[in-house]
């Protein structure tokens, strides 16, 4: 490739890119800087002193009983609400790929969810399991099993993670059947002439293909079930009950804002930092080789 | 070859395949059966909506006292009145349509900014030459790695020291820099020609007579499936609009919200509450159903 025809300005380019940087510097960059500042500080409970403690911080935050509760929580709410949102989402995907009428149909009603925030998807939920006046939680306890996410913290477990990817379905599903058109129908039917099953195809040739967009859906999926589930898990248990549901997010956001925590929850912040960049680089080396592949 | 071609569709005619373009090897049955697993999946899926629909057309009564019967009930204009024009239904003495305008208002300033500074960006960053290039790049994309969660406290004195807490500018200005907008316009100026900037430059074009004539017009799809993309972002902003806003009137409607049933109790008007849900479920809906054809070819293209 000829080497790019450019525009000969000197100042025009430093004006164009000015506002962006400006704000990414102001909101982005010095947060960030003084998050990491803040997290080798100790301040007295009052915060008029702060005194310079090294990394005593991160010892304390990872050594602290509630913390590593937080983080099972994190890692069984992840796991399962990016499992459960992938595996409904490509059973649909691979249903749609069968079909040869009203995919548009189904696909206009499948990506209703997408649009609803992480937090009314919660409370939706929460108005249908709500012990007091729910629907489900009263047949639920019509059947004899005794419901109340309020108090038991599996349930209320449970219906956090249901909330979570019954949002996410909307964007695995779409990712699916593209990646299912993708698939060269030619190998497919080769398999079909040749006597494999519709479920032995899927195992050996239909998944597999499907690998590069598993992982990618992974990376995403494990992505927003640690951030972006924050209005979930605020909205319909506040961490609760106990901290059963209080993920690492939701602990960063208690801990600095309700308890006044400062020096615990910048060091937490960082910790999730490091946690982010692992996850954006991981993505960007997929990226790549999809690329390659592609 | 020849023989090989005929005996593949001597196949196809016995494993069922027929003229409608249907694919080999998946008999008409597994295709009803497909049918019904979507039915039932879409039933699922839509289901929570259709729950909370039902339920806001319904009487408090009724909804206090369960099981919600499956079809919407007689309430339906005497709720949407109440809760649009009645004094009722107020959160904390602010009306639902000054929550309505505020979500709107923080959906298209994050959509419409974040559209205009990374078209900014990416056009100094693809058509000019100049020192530190590279650096502005990375100083952009690092900003991937930096989400408010992992900044919030820090990001919320920042906030305070400039004095935008209770603020549009507060709620929208530290959302639109975000570096996926710019990556992706970066991505889609770099398949442009060269040889289009060398006509443009020959006819005399300057920097803003190319980025307005020429490169604004071709980039008319990419702006549309990410305006899409950016105003859900801005609509379902939770975390953010908690932390920077403390007046009522300056919620936005999810807040709103999530306030109304965090004071639940026996004087919770529910029915009122189920109305203020769908209003603030149906707008973002309409924009991805409506625009659909964009916005699912943004999310699967840029992969955000």
């Amino acid at each position: 490739m000829s080497p790019r025809v450019t525009f000969p300005h000197k100042v025009l380019p430093y004006l164009l890119v000015a506002p962006q940087l400006a704000i990414t510097g102001v909101f982005f960059y010095w947060p960030a800087s003084q998050a990491i500042y803040q997290s080798t500080l100790r301040e007295d409970p009052f915060g008029l002193n702060s005194a310079f403690v090294g990394l005593d911080n991160f010892r304390r935050v990872l050594s602290d009983p509630n913390y590593v509760n937080s983080i099972q929580v994190t890692a069984i709410f992840t796991v399962a609400t990016a499992l459960l949102a992938m595996a409904v989402a490509l059973f649909l995907a691979v249903m749609v790929d069968k079909v040869i009428r009203g995919r548009d149909f189904y696909r206009t009603l499948m990506i209703w969810p997408y649009a609803v925030a992480p937090a009314i998807a919660g409370m939706l939920w929460l108005f249908m399991f709500n012990p007091s006046m729910g629907t489900f939680a009263y047949m639920l306890r019509s059947a004899g099993v005794y419901w109340d996410p309020l108090l038991n913290g599996n349930q209320a477990m449970l219906l956090v993670i249901v909330a979570a990817a019954w949002k996410q379905i909307s964007y695995n599903f779409l990712f699916f059947v593209a990646g299912l058109q993708a698939i060269p129908k030619t190998l497919v039917e080769a398999a079909a002439i040749d006597g494999a099953g519709e479920t032995k195809r899927f195992w050996t040739i239909i998944f597999p293909l499907l690998a590069p967009t598993t992982f990618f859906l992974l990376v995403i999926n494990t992505t927003y079930a640690f951030f972006d589930t924050f209005g979930i898990i605020h909205a319909v248990t506040g961490g609760g009950p106990g901290k059963s549901t209080e993920t690492l997010v939701y602990k960063v956001y208690n801990d600095g804002f309700v308890n006044l925590i400062l020096g615990d929850s910048a060091a937490q912040s960082v910790i999730l930092m490091v946690i982010v960049i692992a996850l954006t680089a991981i993505q960007f080396r997929y990226v790549e080789k999809k690329v390659h592949y592609g | 070859m020849a023989e090989a071609q005929g005996q593949a569709k001597g196949a196809a005619v016995a494993l069922g395949r027929r003229e409608d373009g249907a694919m080999i090897g998946i008999p008409r049955r597994s295709r009803y059966i497909a049918h019904v697993a979507l039915i039932l999946g879409i039933l699922i899926v839509a289901f929570p909506i259709y729950y909370t629909f039902v339920a806001s057309t319904h009487s408090l009564q009724t909804i206090l006292r369960p099981p919600l019967p499956l079809l919407p009930g007689r309430e339906f204009f005497n709720n949407y009145y109440e809760a649009l024009f009645g004094g009722v239904g107020r959160i904390g003495g602010v009306d639902v349509w000054t929550l309505l305008l505020n979500s709107t208002i923080v959906a298209l300033g994050i959509a419409i900014g974040k559209i205009i500074i990374s078209l900014l960006s990416a056009y100094a960053i693809v058509f000019f030459r100049f020192p530190l290039r590279m650096v502005f790049f990375w100083l952009i994309f690092i900003t991937l790695m930096l989400p408010v969660e992992v900044r919030i406290l820090p990001t919320y004195k920042v906030m305070v020291d400039l004095n935008l807490i209770d603020t549009y500018t507060g709620l929208i200005v530290p959302l639109i820099a975000s570096a996926t907008a710019t990556l992706l316009f970066r991505q889609f100026f770099l398949t442009i020609p060269g040889e289009l900037v060398e006509a443009a430059r020959v006819d005399g074009a300057g920097p803003w007579r190319f980025f307005k004539d020429i490169l604004l017009p071709l980039s008319r799809t990419n702006i549309a499936a990410l305006f899409v993309i950016l105003f859900i972002y801005g609509w379902t902003q939770y975390l953010w609009p908690l932390l920077v806003t403390n007046r009522n009137d300056m919620n936005t409607i999810v807040i709103a919200l999530r306030k109304m049933i965090s004071f639940a109790d026996a004087d919770t008007q529910w029915h009122l509450v189920m109305v203020t849900c769908m209003l603030a479920i149906v707008p973002p809906v309409l924009v991805v159903v409506l625009m659909q054809r964009w916005f699912v070819r943004g999310l699967v293209e840029t992969e955000k």
